[in-house]
């Protein structure tokens, strides 16, 4: 444990071992003789992110999108998106879908069979699907991957 | 009873998931070396472009017709392969899986097999993107005439035989030489007994068949007539000889150049073996020229070196497959291929060490091959490698098309613009 102000934090450590990415809950690699820990009994399976994230291992995919038509989303400039093919889209989920040919992530509405793609920034303006265009979902949005370092145009708010 | 399933058109459907631009556009694959076609989308089928077909003798009709042209994408196609395989494993635990694009499955036990085939079908598509064709049948050659049969005649993709009228359909419609186990020449020869169809060969008369074919052809014919010889294959066998080669992308008379070639097949190879936790008894290299170029003066090298203790350490290997290769390089020739195969593939445990053994410490070299897969694997292929492989890679394949490795390399994954 270390201490930073008043906060505390525990220091978890990602063993990569080529196997899948694993975060202990307890990392006492370090206990070096002594008592044995206490906490060897309760210890509980490693966190996996793979298993979190995935969970339909062929027919997922990972996609990088860019812009800013979802930014009320949760989906920043850039973002790294989870797309699950096995799962079907309901109303207002996040969608990978292709409109005439062109792959774009946005929110999926049905109703009465008129199938529209919103955007979540108010300056884009929704796409409503109508006979002659070609169009499909390709899957649903299930995760959002966010590295904040990376992300564009997004600065903390001043102190006023 | 047996399901074939088979990808349509696979490698250019793979190519077409991550591009729908190309929904309906003619699409064809290259070879290694982007030397002819093997593989075409309906669109460039109906252009008339042939299997086969020489890449720079098409350029016109490519010109002329907007077709897109591809070099081939192994890693790609690979990776959408074991995910086709892997969503047909839920259907049945009982899979063989016969090719990349391919795979048998033992549907013995379910009920309304019409349905299910087409359950397995749309389950495929909506999962991976990829179109299948799927034959079910008593036997697995009747099951691969059944797939041929749907692939052509049935808009649902879906043909089932579980009529004695529906094995007469399909085998009266099937070309002997389309029979599953006939070559060309096997049906040429039938041709001249009259058996034009399939049906017509599973109702020859048995011990004609066995004078004249063996056991194989009476084998054929019990199949076609709906009796299973043939069982699933389900475990692959363990590769008793792995091989790596390429042909250049130009010819190459440079020995340092080769060479680098080789240590690069050798390091394939060597990964290869530490993956399935075998070692090699035996290396043998390869090297030759372009036999088509008949104008030049042609060689063929090869020399298999038996190694004391078997290994399957990179170092070790490029040691002696360099000691081949510099016995069977001449100088003076222009070479277009060159390759290696380990042989004599024993389990990493039951390695037995000689007394002659050069190695003092294998187990230091054990850790630093397992240090230099863990580090490839992270950062790249190739990242961490011999010297002697090289860093110039000269002998490369051509491969212009090619596309990105949008499912396995964080780097090439599909960017949307939102």
């Amino acid at each position: 444990m270390k201490e930073l102000g008043n906060d505390k934090i525990q220091l978890l450590r990602i063993k990569d071992n080529g196997k899948p990415l694993l975060l202990p809950f307890v990392d006492n690699t370090n206990v070096k003789a002594g008592f044995p820990s206490p906490a060897d009994d309760y210890l509980e399976e490693d966190i996996d992110l793979k298993k979190l994230l995935i969970k339909h291992p062929a027919a997922t995919f990972i996609i990088k999108v860019t812009g800013d038509s979802m930014k009320d989303a949760f989906i920043s400039d850039p973002a790294l998106l989870i797309i699950d093919r096995a799962v079907r889209p309901v109303n207002n989920d996040i969608v990978l879908a292709t409109v005439n040919g062109e792959f774009t992530v946005k929110y999926y509405t049905n109703y009465k069979d008129q199938i529209k793609l919103l955007p979540a920034n108010e300056k884009y303006k929704p796409i409503d699907i109508v006979d002659g265009m070609t169009f499909s979902v390709v899957g649903v949005v299930t995760f959002v991957i966010v590295e904040p370092r990376k992300v564009n145009n997004v600065r903390p708010r001043r102190l006023q | 009873m047996f399901a074939l399933v088979d990808c349509n058109n696979f490698y250019a459907s793979c190519e077409r998931l991550f591009q729908p631009k190309l929904e309906g556009k003619p699409i064809v694959v290259l070879s290694n070396n982007d030397g002819c076609v093997i593989a075409r989308s309906n669109e460039a089928k109906a252009l008339g472009i042939k299997m086969g077909a020489v890449a720079f003798e098409l350029e016109d009709l490519i010109e002329k017709n907007g077709v897109h042209v591809f070099s081939s994408n192994y890693t790609l196609y690979g990776d959408i392969s074991s995910r086709v395989m892997r969503t047909l494993n839920e259907f049945t635990p009982n899979i063989e899986v016969y090719s990349i694009d391919e795979s048998f499955l033992d549907l013995s036990g379910f009920p309304n097999l019409p349905e299910y085939a087409l359950t397995i079908r749309n389950t495929v598509k909506q999962h991976t993107g990829i179109r299948t064709c799927v034959g079910v049948a008593a036997s697995k050659t009747l099951a691969k005439a059944a797939n041929k049969y749907a692939k052509k005649n049935a808009p649902n993709g879906v043909c089932v035989i579980d009529t004695e009228e529906m094995r007469k359909q399909v085998l009266t419609w099937l070309e002997i030489s389309d029979v599953w186990g006939i070559g060309g020449r096997l049906s040429k020869w039938l041709l001249t007994y009259n058996v034009k169809t399939a049906w017509e060969f599973a109702n020859l008369d048995k011990e004609w068949v066995r004078t004249k074919m063996g056991v194989v052809g009476v084998r054929m014919i019990q199949e076609l007539n709906g009796v299973s010889c043939l069982e699933l294959e389900e475990v692959p066998p363990k590769k008793k000889e792995i091989c790596t080669s390429r042909s250049f992308g130009a010819m190459i008379s440079d020995r340092l150049i080769i060479g680098e070639a080789i240590c690069t097949h050798v390091t394939r190879c060597a990964e290869k073996l530490r993956k399935q936790e075998s070692s090699a008894g035996q290396i043998t290299v390869f090297i030759h020229t372009n036999s088509f170029r008949s104008n030049d003066p042609q060689y063929y090298g090869t020399l298999s070196i038996p190694l004391n203790t078997a290994t399957n350490d990179t170092t070790e290997l490029i040691k002696f497959a360099m000691l081949a290769f510099n016995r069977v390089f001449k100088q003076g020739y222009n070479y277009k291929k060159a390759g290696v195969i380990v042989s004599e593939i024993v389990p990493e445990t039951q390695i037995q060490q000689s007394i002659f053994d050069t190695r003092q410490d294998r187990s230091k070299y054990n850790k630093l091959m397992d240090t230099m897969d863990l580090i490839n694997k992270k950062m790249g292929r190739d990242k961490v490698r011999v010297a002697a492989a090289g860093f110039g890679r000269k002998w490369r394949l051509k491969q212009e098309r090619k596309s990105m490795c949008y499912t396995t390399n964080i780097n090439e994954i599909l960017t949307v613009s939102n």
